[in-house]
């Protein structure tokens, strides 16, 4: 499951920056349906999404009921406790949405979701999701490959980490009100992290577009580290020779490292993360062992060969 | 003939009733009635609700004394014993969802987070130093310790630091609510210090004046 570096990509298999953002083909072509199901979900109406399954990548895992999934969110734009997300992200507009790319590409500039989203197909993927809480659930995301995407903007040589934003807009996001965080929300990947094939950016869940208090329209699913990475509705995507700035690093460094790779054998220094609670599993069901790289070390361990991961947690 | 006024004869079956109203909500949500529920994470949201009640009514007990003093109203006294157990029930019931529930009697794991969690070492040890008052808050121990009792009961001080740390400490960035707690805390620990002060001063000068 390596990925090319972008740069070893020749250039006659790049398309043109202009084929991809041709506004007059997103006005008539699939993006026409895609502007219709990505739109504003009127009454909890979810638009359902074209997507394929992707089993290989998928895990057997049962996923949670839509219900858990959607109302029981760590999305501190909209509130800290976990039921305020579902509560208070009904006036959260993710349309019209644009994303901006900059930094170390040669494409960058402001694109449409649908700029975005256009020349990809949606694919399913079931992936466990661990909070840095102990808790975790499996979630049946629809999304696209981040490579994919990134790719587009063909990154150059100097590009070694990938930057990412939330939308910064406290008259639809109470939750930026309060200085708990400090707002927006940044988060980052190191440049070979984020070309893995497991690392996706998430428009739907369950097969419908994503509900606002899981981050819509667009977020990143790195299913590997720490629910926290995963940064939600998010505005920019930037190309960085430097390791980017983190929230929760910001706020706690020795609490919240830039990697946050889910790791039983490194405790968060309040709590332990050797088990964690599944949720739906039931009042009388005990927690169970987590899993290193939270069960995906197989494909992903090779990234970290030679890091010593207690202290680059 | 002095008649108890309203306030006064109302008050112990209100605040019973008060003090059960959150148990009786949370025993409803559990058993999912009127399309209630405890949400995704229900033995969290137990834990949560019983311990943030638990704080509160110990807090609310600490406040009997200082307000019956500056109200000059010794009957709101009477109603510290019932806060008390009250307190002690949720943080009784907070505890035992956390060793059943939430650790399922998972010994190993319950000796190692006490030894090396420090927001469960305080919780419990504010949980223990409860226990000794709870079961001599009757009349009968009141009576059988005398004095030994008040110097007993004191120890309702260290547990209530103890649990605002508890929950301080197992907070991610939103300290609001801790802090809150903490603040109201600290006032009244300084009430009381100040009412120690008062009463060393004015016993120095009784005793100089003899």
């Amino acid at each position: 499951m390596k990925t090319p570096k972008p740069t070893s990509i020749p250039p006659s298999q790049i398309t043109p920056p202009e084929r991809y953002f041709n506004r007059r083909e997103i006005m008539t072509g699939i993006a026409a349906t895609a502007a219709v199901t990505i739109g504003p979900t009127a009454a909890g109406e979810a638009a359902r999404l074209k997507h394929s399954k992707n089993a290989r990548l998928s895990v057997a895992d049962p996923p949670n009921s839509r219900e858990d999934i959607t109302t029981y969110n760590n999305f501190y734009e909209f509130g800290t406790d976990k039921a305020d997300p579902a509560r208070l992200a009904g006036r959260f507009r993710p349309q019209p949405w644009s994303v901006r790319i900059g930094g170390e590409a040669e494409v960058t500039g402001d694109f449409t979701l649908e700029d975005i989203l256009k020349p990809h197909a949606l694919e399913e993927r079931i992936y466990r999701l661990r909070c840095v809480e102990a808790w975790s659930m499996v979630v049946p995301w629809v999304g696209l490959p981040l490579a994919e995407v990134l790719k587009r903007f063909r990154p150059t040589s100097r590009a070694k980490y990938v930057a990412f934003k939330t939308l910064l807009r406290p008259e639809e996001m109470p939750g930026q009100r309060i200085p708990v965080l400090r707002w927006p929300y940044v988060e980052g990947l190191r440049v070979d992290e984020a070309m893995h094939p497991l690392t996706i950016l998430a428009v739907g869940l369950y097969g419908e577009v994503l509900p606002n208090q899981n981050g819509a329209p667009l977020r990143l699913v790195v299913p590997w580290k720490y629910g926290f990475k995963s940064i939600k509705s998010i505005v920019e995507i930037r190309f960085t020779e430097r390791q980017p700035p983190t929230s929760w690093n910001i706020s706690a460094p020795q609490e919240y490292g830039f990697f946050a790779n889910v790791n039983p054998a490194v405790d968060h220094p309040r709590w332990s993360q050797a088990r964690e609670r599944r949720i739906g599993s039931g009042v009388f069901a005990p927690r169970v062992p987590t899993l290193p790289f939270n069960g995906y070390a197989e494909q992903v361990a090779s990234l970290y060969s030679g890091m010593d991961l207690r202290k680059q947690f | 003939m002095a008649r108890p006024g309203r306030a006064r004869r109302l008050a112990r079956p209100l605040l019973f009733v008060a003090c059960a109203l959150p148990l009786a909500w949370l025993l409803a949500r559990a058993f999912g009635l009127a399309g209630t529920g405890l949400g995704a994470n229900p033995i969290d949201e137990l834990m949560d609700r019983l311990g943030e009640w638990g704080l509160r009514l110990l807090i609310a007990t600490l406040c009997v004394t200082p307000l019956a003093t500056t109200l000059r109203k010794p009957w709101i006294m009477g109603l510290r014993r019932m806060l008390g157990l009250f307190a002690f029930t949720y943080l009784c019931v907070h505890f035992l969802t956390w060793l059943v529930l939430d650790q399922w009697f998972d010994l190993e794991a319950i000796g190692d987070d006490l030894v090396k969690r420090p927001y469960i070492t305080v919780g419990f040890t504010a949980f223990a130093l409860l226990v000794p008052l709870a079961i001599t808050s009757t009349s009968g121990w009141m009576r059988r310790l005398g004095p030994r009792w008040h110097r007993l009961h004191r120890l309702v001080y260290p547990a209530a630091i103890l649990g605002v740390t508890h929950f301080w400490w197992q907070v991610k960035a939103d300290w609001r609510e801790p802090a809150v707690y903490a603040v109201l805390l600290a006032g009244l620990l300084a009430w009381r210090v100040q009412r120690a002060r008062r009463r060393t001063a004015s016993t120095r000068t009784a005793v100089a004046m003899r």
